[in-house]
């Protein structure tokens, strides 16, 4: 097997490591330790980012691309039955793909309902006895392993799940103690007995949300070993219309909405930041041609822009086909631009936010003093300005995020989002149009994409508050 | 005052030319006028004739930017630039490349976008700021707590979702409007715009209501608020006649800008409804590659964006009197 | 004869979270009476108004007690008919007249609201009363005035708007928190003399809230100590001060600066900083281009001379220009005209590199502890940044060692340096300035304000230091203060400062005792003062 490294797997990982850094930062900050507590206090805050995280480990997963080798057959080692050179399909597949097993591909012929045994539709079948007859056939993965759907797929439905609520429960059990363990370790230092570390944790006593963490990581585990489980006997969402498991593309969509709520950030920070402290900081030409280029871009109406950078992108990529080496970079590729194209137009907002508060922190005091120290420009902005502006870029990250996954079906819609070919909750959206028109109404892949889309989106909101909540210095002041 | 309009629209000017210049490079940058022949021609065996011909017809057979070949003013004049962007400053909007005239297109297609904009915009605001306020009265209470989660909750479902479930239970499960479509004229429409309207409405509720709660509680807190209540003033005056004047002043802000792009009309509600209007005229130009069509939507968004900026200024004078005697 | 108690506050206990700030308070106050209700910063006073008048913050929470107002218990009563109460019976006045008052509404209104609410006035019979109260406050042209917004009033026209709507429905009880703490001198001797007028001719019963002694000297008939939420002594104003009885009452007088001991200024040696005919003008731009139509003098030909050594205080109300002197000494500011002149130097005009030089020796400290120091640095960092910038110091753990050494030199603990600026009070907090400023080894210090934000009993103390490291390290200082009683502690000469200039100068015996300026002589007669 040899690893596919995407480009916008280099840019997760990249993300990863800043995310990582930024919380070494600013655990060393002792201000920001305790807001970052507030956050964690909130049991709303705790649960949303839990399942914030759990969407985002989804994400990770599947950017763990690798090319599967393939079996030696003597179309591919040649005459001489050399065996010793590997050759690898096309095909990229993640590890996440491997908890799918064999419904990569599509297993069915078309659209199936959920839970299913039979297809949607009805075909020509050879009856017992020879003749043809219309009916509905067996599908070829869902139900396959019953003797008698009508009879038994309730009951072995019900089984099942019990089995995966409780494979999960403790899994997730299990799981939370050894984290808890592991804690207890790491801080033996000041750290009394086991029985009153877990006492401790128990009762809350510092404050952070424990219980609700428990229990949502519980809850998060048991719906994977559910949703696991069930798949592997089941279409848990039904099938789309080429046959493929509507879970599956589904949870494939995960990686594309959260790369695009985060990597567009990336993109958009550095350019934000450099604007709106500059602006605030230097004023005078500088503040003016910063002020111009954002009241320009912003007058362009957003859609329009993306869509104007977008289409010239895919007419460059159907100019230069060279360029790409499997299917799978050419659709990265553009999701990487689209992201790319979404930071640079839609920086404005933040960088007005830090140009006003620049502006405020200014005329403050402590800057006022370093003047007469003669510190210098470069100097004061990294000590005295940026660092009491990283509340309003977090406020800023969180709020941006849910808006930008959602954005992103509204794109695909319009045709300037990601490439059809990539699987996307917008591309799913899109197709659901024509398929509630159809009698009976094709709902499922709809469900799903929304089910998903809003838990994701709903989590980040609620977290996105609680974040704000915490970091807005004027909130402190109410309490 | 007249003197500081005067100025805002002189800035507006290199503006609007900054916006002319992103767009053009924009489309030219790797789309040349000989691919766009070649787009807009399809089929296989495209001769240079029918492209130099195609180009001629609609003006692209001159250079982008300079035209050293020209007399007089003509290096600058007679370029693609001068001729297709800086005529849009006299709202001359020229052809499409489909061959119709834009700005009667233009003119046509306002009234559909404008006939659900303008509802979906005032009752929308209505509703979000009576919940907000609303929900404000319950201050402290569980019940709060719950609103505000539910709003939340409102505001994470995508607009797709509510367009194409809406559509689905009114149209056609229901039975209650038609599907899509317009009529011939204003008048004849008004059963088409109900749905889109409601939808509309629905689906800003969630994010406008918070939006407008959050700047109610920020006035709250203020010390004005606090004398009021010494005065024992009871809540409603407090919420209504010193409150609602200040938060004005943010609110403002956020709304006064959007509605001169109401003419735009939103581009996804009229796709989605079979609305004849501009927003749907910008997306058949995106997805035809119609360049003279998306400039001349793209710069009059920048007017109007800078028309919302200047009413947004002007707005102020009126409801704050800080500004007005200044 | 005996009379009513008007107010009666029984043990009354208020926390937020779990914190209590008001423990088991006892007051009461008679009917007609003048009662203050003394504390520093933090000692529950205002909480205890804002519950009389039930006006609590929603995290508030009364853990007992009783408050009786006239036969009524105030803390029971439904909230609508403590609205009747409100404006009607019980009056409040605010510390900030800037966001007190509605901004987007004439005062006039704002005025007429209370009298229609309570049923005092229709909406056509409120505008004459509105105007005859205007005038009952000392506003000038109140005809006119009545349709005008608050921003058109200054500070004091505010306040006196402020009395006028709690005496619109002529109540018996009349609340002032902090009245005249944001208020110059001047304008706040008009404003005390104006409650007080008010009081005898009303027969109002007035509880006024403050922190100042001396204020408290010249208004009330008896008073009662506050301290982290405990009555600690209530007496007659009289007795209080010739004979306070709890040691905290006796530190608080004792805090006061008296007039009497004077500083002479040595024999004049050269000047350390010569400032001749120093003017400031801010540019006013107005019209289509822009063009300057006018400026703002704040500074306009002024002269100084501080030898090294010595203290000259420069004082003024706000708006007299003095902070900008301050900056522009330090080069802050760009200076319009004129010449500063430290050590042999030219500054006026140097360049950044030259001036760079110069900054080590001359520093500045400000007057808000909260806002001069980033909180998110450590007090080591914010010690170490001058001597990184400027050079002080051979090596890191030279500036290590002086950073402990300075700490101790201020009156702090070497460990405070792990800590962040939040985790100290304001009097501390002006400590680590100071430390931070002497971290460079100055010879000349702008103290713009250092004590005005800080409780009276810190004032002191950080007055003391100052004076000790003027002595033992032949510092200079610039003291801006609008604070006359300031000035005679710490200062060897005075300089008074209106609007841009200097109207008179000269040792500080001499000007505090006799004044030739009529604006010096207004001034010294507005400063409240303790028999």
């Amino acid at each position: 097997m040899k690893p596919v490294l995407l480009w916008t797997d280099g840019l997760v990982f990249l993300l990863l490591l800043a995310m990582a850094t930024a919380v070494y930062l600013s655990g060393r900050n002792l201000q920001m330790r305790q807001q970052w507590r507030e956050v964690f206090r909130s049991r709303l805050g705790m649960a949303a980012a839990i399942i914030v995280a759990a969407y985002l480990g989804v994400a990770v997963l599947d950017s763990l691309h690798f090319r599967p080798a393939l079996a030696p057959t003597p179309a591919l080692t040649g005459p001489a039955g050399n065996s010793a050179e590997i050759h690898y399909s096309p095909r990229v597949l993640s590890v996440l793909d491997l908890f799918f097993g064999e419904l990569n591909d599509p297993t069915e012929k078309s659209y199936s309902r959920p839970f299913a045994a039979f297809a949607f539709s009805q075909e020509s079948l050879t009856g017992p006895d020879g003749e043809l007859v219309r009916a509905y056939p067996r599908l070829a993965y869902g139900g396959r392993h019953l003797e008698d759907p009508s009879k038994h797929l309730p009951a072995d439905l019900l089984l099942k799940s019990l089995g995966a609520v409780g494979l999960g429960a403790g899994t997730g059990l299990a799981f939370a103690v050894v984290v808890a363990g592991l804690g207890w370790f790491f801080t033996r230092g000041r750290r009394t007995s086991w029985r009153r570390y877990m006492t401790e944790l128990w009762r809350e006593s510092s404050g952070l949300s424990w219980k609700t963490a428990l229990f949502t990581f519980i809850g998060v585990c048991v719906t994977l070993a559910w949703l696991y489980q069930l798949s592997r006997w089941y279409h848990v969402f039904g099938t789309d219309k080429v046959g493929g498991d509507v879970l599956y593309h589904t949870v494939k969509s995960i990686r594309t909405g959260v790369l695009i709520g985060l990597l567009t950030t990336l993109v958009m920070l550095p350019l934000a930041i450099t604007m709106g402290v500059s602006a605030g900081y230097f004023g005078g030409l500088i503040d003016d041609i910063i002020q111009y280029i954002y009241t320009t871009l912003n007058s362009i109406p957003g859609v329009l822009l993306i869509a104007a950078a977008v289409l010239i992108l895919q007419v460059y990529m159907n100019n230069h086909p060279e360029l790409f080496e499997t299917e799978a970079a050419r659709s990265d590729l553009r999701l990487l631009f689209l992201c790319i194209i979404l930071g640079v137009t839609s920086w404005t907002g933040l960088c007005r936010m830090l140009r006003a508060e620049t502006l405020k922190l200014r005329s403050l005091d402590y800057v006022e003093a370093a003047r007469a120290f003669g510190v210098g420009n470069a100097v004061l902005l990294a000590r005295h300005i940026l660092p009491n502006v990283t509340h309003i870029v977090l406020i800023s990250i969180a709020l941006d995020f849910s808006g930008l996954v959602l954005a992103e079906a509204v794109l695909s819609y319009v045709g300037v989002g990601v490439d059809p070919s990539m699987p996307s909750w917008g591309n799913m959206i899109n197709s659901a149009r024509l398929e509630l028109a159809r009698e009976p109404a094709v709902w499922w892949p709809l469900a799903a994409a929304f089910v998903f889309m809003f838990i994701l989106v709903l989590a980040a909101n609620l977290y996105a508050d609680v974040v704000r909540d915490a970091f807005d210095p004027r909130a402190a002041l109410k309490k | 005052m007249w003197a500081y309009i005067i100025r805002r629209l002189l800035y507006a000017i290199p503006i609007l030319v900054g916006v002319n210049v992103i767009t053009f490079v924009l489309f030219f940058m790797v789309n040349s006028p000989d691919d766009m022949a070649r787009a807009h021609l399809g089929g296989k065996h495209i001769t240079h004739e029918a492209v130099e011909a195609w180009k001629a017809a609609r003006g692209y057979d001159k250079p982008l930017f300079y035209n050293p070949d020209a007399a007089g003013p003509g290096p600058v004049t007679e370029t693609i630039f001068f001729e297709k962007s800086l005529r849009l400053f006299v709202l001359d909007f020229g052809v499409s490349d489909e061959g119709r005239h834009i700005g009667s297109d233009i003119r046509q297609r306002m009234g559909p976008s404008l006939a659900i904009a303008i509802p979906t915009f005032l009752i929308g605001l209505g509703m979000n700021i009576s919940v907000a306020l609303l929900i404000l009265m319950f201050r402290g209470t569980r019940l709060e707590l719950g609103a505000v989660i539910m709003l939340v909750g409102l505001m994470s479902i995508s607009s797709l979702f509510y367009i194409i479930v809406g559509q689905y239970t009114a149209s056609v499960l229901w039975h209650l409007t038609p599907i899509s479509g317009y009529g011939e004229s204003l008048l004849g429409s008004w059963h088409f715009l109900i749905l889109p309207v409601i939808i509309g409405v629905i689906a800003g509720v969630g994010a406008g209501a918070r939006w407008y709660r959050t700047i109610f509680l920020e006035e709250i807190h203020k010390d004005y608020v606090r004398t009021a209540r010494a005065k024992g003033l009871s809540e409603l005056r407090v919420l209504f006649r010193h409150v609602l004047q200040n938060a004005m002043l943010p609110i403002l802000t956020g709304v006064v800008v959007v509605i001169p792009l109401l003419f735009l009309g939103s581009l996804i509600m009229e796709s989605f409804f079979g609305i004849p209007g501009l927003g749907s005229y910008t997306i058949e130009a995106i997805q035809a590659q119609d360049f003279a069509v998306v400039r001349a939507m793209v710069f009059l968004g920048s007017v109007l964006y800078i028309g919302g900026l200047l009413l947004t200024d002007i707005s102020y004078t009126w409801v704050d009197p800080r500004v007005r005697l200044s | 004869m005996m009379q009513e108690t008007i107010l009666d506050i029984h043990d009354l206990t208020i926390a937020f979270d779990q914190e209590e700030v008001l423990k088991n308070v006892d007051l009461s106050i008679r009917r007609g009476e003048f009662f203050a209700l003394v504390g520093e910063s933090g000692s529950g006073k205002s909480i205890t108004a804002l519950a009389v008048m039930r006006l609590l913050p929603e995290e508030a929470r009364v853990r007992g007690g009783r408050v009786t107002f006239r036969d009524s218990e105030l803390l029971g009563l439904p909230e609508w008919r403590m609205r009747h109460i409100r404006g009607r019976k019980i009056a409040m006045i605010f510390q900030e007249p800037m966001t007190s008052l509605n901004p987007v509404i004439s005062v006039g209104e704002q005025i007429a609201e209370v009298m229609i609410r309570h049923g005092q006035a229709g909406r056509r019979g409120a505008r004459g009363r509105v105007t005859e109260l205007l005038d009952s406050v000392g506003i000038p042209e109140p005809e006119a005035r009545i349709d005008w917004f608050p921003h058109q009033l200054s500070g004091g026209q505010k306040q006196r708007i402020m009395i006028a709507m709690a005496l619109a429905c002529e109540p018996d009880f009349l609340i002032a928190d902090e009245p005249t703490t944001a208020l110059d001198v001047t304008i706040q001797a008009q404003v005390l003399e104006l409650l007080k007028k008010i009081q005898r001719e009303r027969d109002l019963t007035v509880l006024l809230i403050t922190h100042d002694l001396a204020v408290v000297a010249e208004t009330a008939d008896r008073l009662a100590v506050l301290r982290e939420g405990r009555i600690l002594e209530t007496q007659e104003a009289a007795t209080f001060f010739a004979r306070p009885e709890h040691p905290y009452s006796k530190l608080l007088l004792e805090a006061v600066p008296r007039p009497g001991v004077y500083r002479q200024p040595p024999a004049t040696p050269r000047p350390l900083l010569d400032i001749r005919d120093l003017k400031v003008h801010f540019p006013i731009k107005k019209g289509l281009l822009q063009r300057q139509v006018g400026a703002i003098k704040a500074v306009d030909g002024v002269d100084l001379a501080i030898p090294e050594g010595e203290t000259l205080a420069l004082v003024g109300e706000s708006g007299s220009g003095k902070s900008t002197v301050g900056r522009a000494v330090l080069r802050l500011l760009d200076v319009t005209a004129g010449t500063i002149r430290f050590g042999e130097r030219d500054i006026t005009t140097m360049g950044r590199g030259p001036m760079h030089r110069v900054r080590q020796e001359l520093q500045i400290i400000f007057q808000d502890p909260y806002s001069s120091m980033n909180p998110r640095m450590l007090v080591n960092d914010i010690i170490r940044e001058g001597m990184e910038s400027l050079g002080v110091g051979e090596s890191k753990a030279d500036r290590e060692e002086r950073v402990v050494a300075l700490l101790k030199q201020v009156g702090l603990v070497p460990e405070h340096r792990r800590r962040y600026p939040h985790e100290f009070s304001g009097g501390q907090r002006q400590r680590i300035c100071i430390a931070r400023v002497l971290a460079v080894s100055p010879r000349l210090i702008v103290c713009d304000e250092p004590t005005s934000a800080l409780d009276v009993s810190v004032r002191a103390q950080i007055l003391d230091l100052l004076g000790e490291l003027q002595e033992r390290l032949r510092l200079s200082y610039l003291f801006i203060t609008h604070d006359l009683s300031v000035v005679s502690v710490l200062a060897h000469r005075v300089a008074v400062m209106q609007q841009g200039k200097i109207v008179e100068q000269g040792p500080v015996r001499t000007v505090l005792e006799t004044p030739e300026h009529p604006y010096t002589r207004t001034l010294l007669a507005a400063v409240p003062r303790i028999p």
